[in-house]
C-alpha cells in the first residue's frame, strides 16, 4: 500500500529542463540530434541506428559476429509468409496499407485527423485484420511483431520521416510523449532521459546505456535475452512497446502496455526525434 | 576537477589531524563499527536493496557502473558522517535532478539499512 502511494507521488513528477521553456518540435529535433552527435563526433550520423554498437568498439566486434548468422532469420520468414498469405476472405494485409505495406515503415507512428489519434504499424496490422475478419493478435510481441518486422525490414535503408502536422491535437500527442520521455518516475525516480539522454555511454553496472538518437530505426527488435527467455523462432521478437515497459519496470514505476496511448505518444516523440535516421530492422540486441 | 582534488588534499590532512586525536578510541566501539559495516557491505551490494554498484566504483564490489564518483577516501571527503548519511538519504537536497535514488523518502530501503550502508561506506 506504501509503494503505490510512493509509485503515485513518484508520477507527480518532476519536469526536467528541456520542458520549461516551450519549443517546436522542430527546435527540439535540432538541439537533440546536436547534443549526441556533439557527444560522439566518431559516430557518422547514420550509424546511430545501432544502439549501443554505435558508440562502443569492443561490443560492435560481437555485434558483427552475431549478425553474419542473423538469429531472426527464420522468424523473419514467419512473418513474410504470414503477410503474404491471404485472410479466410481472401484478402491479404497488403490491401490494407499503401504501397501494399511494402516500404511504408518510415512514415510510422502518424497523426490520424480524422479520428485525432496516433497509428502505429502494429496497430494498423490489428486494425486490418478485424477489419477482414480476423481475430486481433496479441500486442508487444510474437507473430504481430514478427509480421511488423518483415514490414519494416522492406523499408531499411529508407530514412525515418515522421510528420508532426499543424494541429493542436497533433502537439499534444507529441507534448505528452516528450513529458513522458523527460519526467522523473517510479521508486527509483528515474526518467527516460537520465538514462539515455544525460547518462548515454555510461554503465549503469555492467549495461552500457545506448543515445536514444536513432531509437525506433531498428523496431522490432530480435531480443537475446527474450529468445532466451521462450521458446521457438518468434520469442526473440519485441515491439518498442516492450522496451519500454521493461524500461519503465526497471524503476519500478508503471508499465503502461503496448498499444497504451502513453506508449502510443512516447512513440511519436522518439520516432520524430530520430526522423533522417536509415531504418535497419530487426535490429539484434542483447 | 582541481577544486575536488584540493579538497580531497585538504580533507585529508583533516582527516589525519582527527585521526591522530582519537588515539585513545575504545577499541571495542570500532569492532561494533566494523560488524555493522559488514552488514552494510552486504547491503549496498545487494541488486534488490542499495545496489549502489550499479552506478559507484566501491570496495572490491565487481563490475561497478561508472556513473556517480567512485566511493574512496570517503572520511576526508565527508569528515561529518551525519552529511554522508544525509547524502544517502536523499541525493535530491544537494542536486535536485541527481540520478541518485532518493533512498530514504522513497522508502527503497530502510532507515537503519541507510545507517549500515552509511557505517560501510564511511570505511572506504
Ligand atoms: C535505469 C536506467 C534506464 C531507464 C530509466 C530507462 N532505460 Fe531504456 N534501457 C536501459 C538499458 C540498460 C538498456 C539496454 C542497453 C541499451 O541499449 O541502452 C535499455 C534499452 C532501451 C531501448 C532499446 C535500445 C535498442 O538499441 O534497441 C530503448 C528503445 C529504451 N531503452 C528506451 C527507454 C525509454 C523510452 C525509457 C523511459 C520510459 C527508458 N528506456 C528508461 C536502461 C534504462
Ligand atoms: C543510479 C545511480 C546511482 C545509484 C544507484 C547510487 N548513486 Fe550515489 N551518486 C550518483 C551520482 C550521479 C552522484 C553524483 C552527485 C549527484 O549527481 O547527485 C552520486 C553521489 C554519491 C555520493 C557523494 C559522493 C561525493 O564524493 O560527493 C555518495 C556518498 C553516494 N553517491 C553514495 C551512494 C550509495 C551508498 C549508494 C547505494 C546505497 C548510491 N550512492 C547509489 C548516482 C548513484
Amino acid at each position: 500500500m506504501r509503494t503505490m502511494t510512493l509509485l503515485i507521488s513518484a508520477a507527480s513528477l518532476l519536469i526536467s529542463a528541456p520542458l520549461a521553456t516551450a519549443t517546436t518540435p522542430d527546435e527540439d529535433l535540432q538541439a537533440f540530434r546536436q547534443y549526441y552527435q556533439e557527444r560522439y563526433p566518431n559516430t557518422p550520423f547514420d550509424d546511430f541506428q545501432n544502439g549501443i554498437y554505435s558508440i562502443d568498439a569492443n561490443r560492435r566486434v560481437e555485434w558483427e559476429s552475431m549478425e553474419e548468422f542473423p538469429p531472426y532469420e527464420i522468424g523473419l520468414e514467419i512473418g513474410q509468409q504470414e503477410f503474404e498469405k491471404p485472410f479466410a476472405n481472401g484478402k491479404t494485409y497488403g490491401s490494407c496499407f499503401k504501397n501494399g505495406g511494402i516500404n511504408i515503415r518510415q512514415h510510422y507512428p502518424y497523426f490520424d485527423a480524422a479520428t485525432g489519434d496516433i497509428k502505429t504499424l502494429e496497430g494498423e496490422i490489428n486494425e486490418c485484420r478485424v477489419k477482414n475478419g480476423e481475430k486481433k493478435l496479441g500486442f508487444g510481441k510474437g507473430l504481430l511483431a514478427a509480421v511488423a518486422a518483415y514490414m519494416s525490414s522492406t523499408s531499411n535503408g529508407s530514412r525515418l520521416n515522421v510528420v508532426i502536422p499543424d494541429d493542436p491535437r497533433a502537439l499534444e500527442w507529441y507534448n505528452r510523449g516528450k513529458k513522458h520521455y523527460y519526467a522523473k518516475r517510479g521508486q527509483l525516480n528515474m526518467s527516460c532521459a537520465d538514462c539515455h539522454y544525460h547518462y548515454a555511454g555510461h554503465n549503469v553496472r555492467a549495461d552500457l546505456l545506448h543515445p536514444s538518437l536513432g531509437d525506433l530505426s531498428h523496431f522490432p527488435v530480435y531480443r537475446k535475452k527474450w529468445e532466451a527467455r521462450g521458446s521457438g523462432p518468434l520469442a526473440g521478437f519485441g515491439t518498442s512497446h516492450r522496451r519500454f515497459n521493461g524500461c519503465n519496470g526497471q524503476v519500478r514505476a508503471k508499465s503502461y502496455g503496448a498499444q497504451s496511448d502513453e506508449y502510443k505518444a512516447l512513440e511519436y516523440f522518439l520516432t520524430f526525434m530520430s526522423n533522417g535516421i536509415p531504418i535497419n530492422a530487426p535490429g539484434v540486441r542483447q | 576537477m582541481r577544486k575536488t582534488a584540493h579538497n580531497l588534499v585538504a580533507a585529508a590532512s583533516i582527516a589525519v589531524i582527527v585521526g591522530a586525536l582519537g588515539v585513545g578510541v575504545a577499541p571495542r566501539a570500532e569492532a561494533q563499527d566494523a560488524a555493522i559495516a559488514a552488514e552494510g557491505k552486504k547491503i549496498a551490494f545487494n541488486r534488490r536493496k542499495g545496489n549502489c554498484l550499479a552506478c559507484h566504483m566501491m570496495g572490491d564490489g565487481t563490475l561497478p557502473g561508472n556513473i556517480g564518483p567512485p566511493l574512496i577516501a570517503m572520511q576526508a571527503r565527508f569528515p561529518d558522517k551525519s552529511a554522508l548519511r544525509a547524502q544517502i538519504y536523499d541525493a535530491r537536497v544537494k542536486n535536485p535532478r541527481t540520478f541518485m535514488p532518493p533512498f530514504g523518502p522513497h522508502e527503497i530501503i530502510s532507515e537503519s539499512e541507510i545507517d549500515k550502508i552509511t557505517e560501510y561506506v564511511w570505511s572506504l
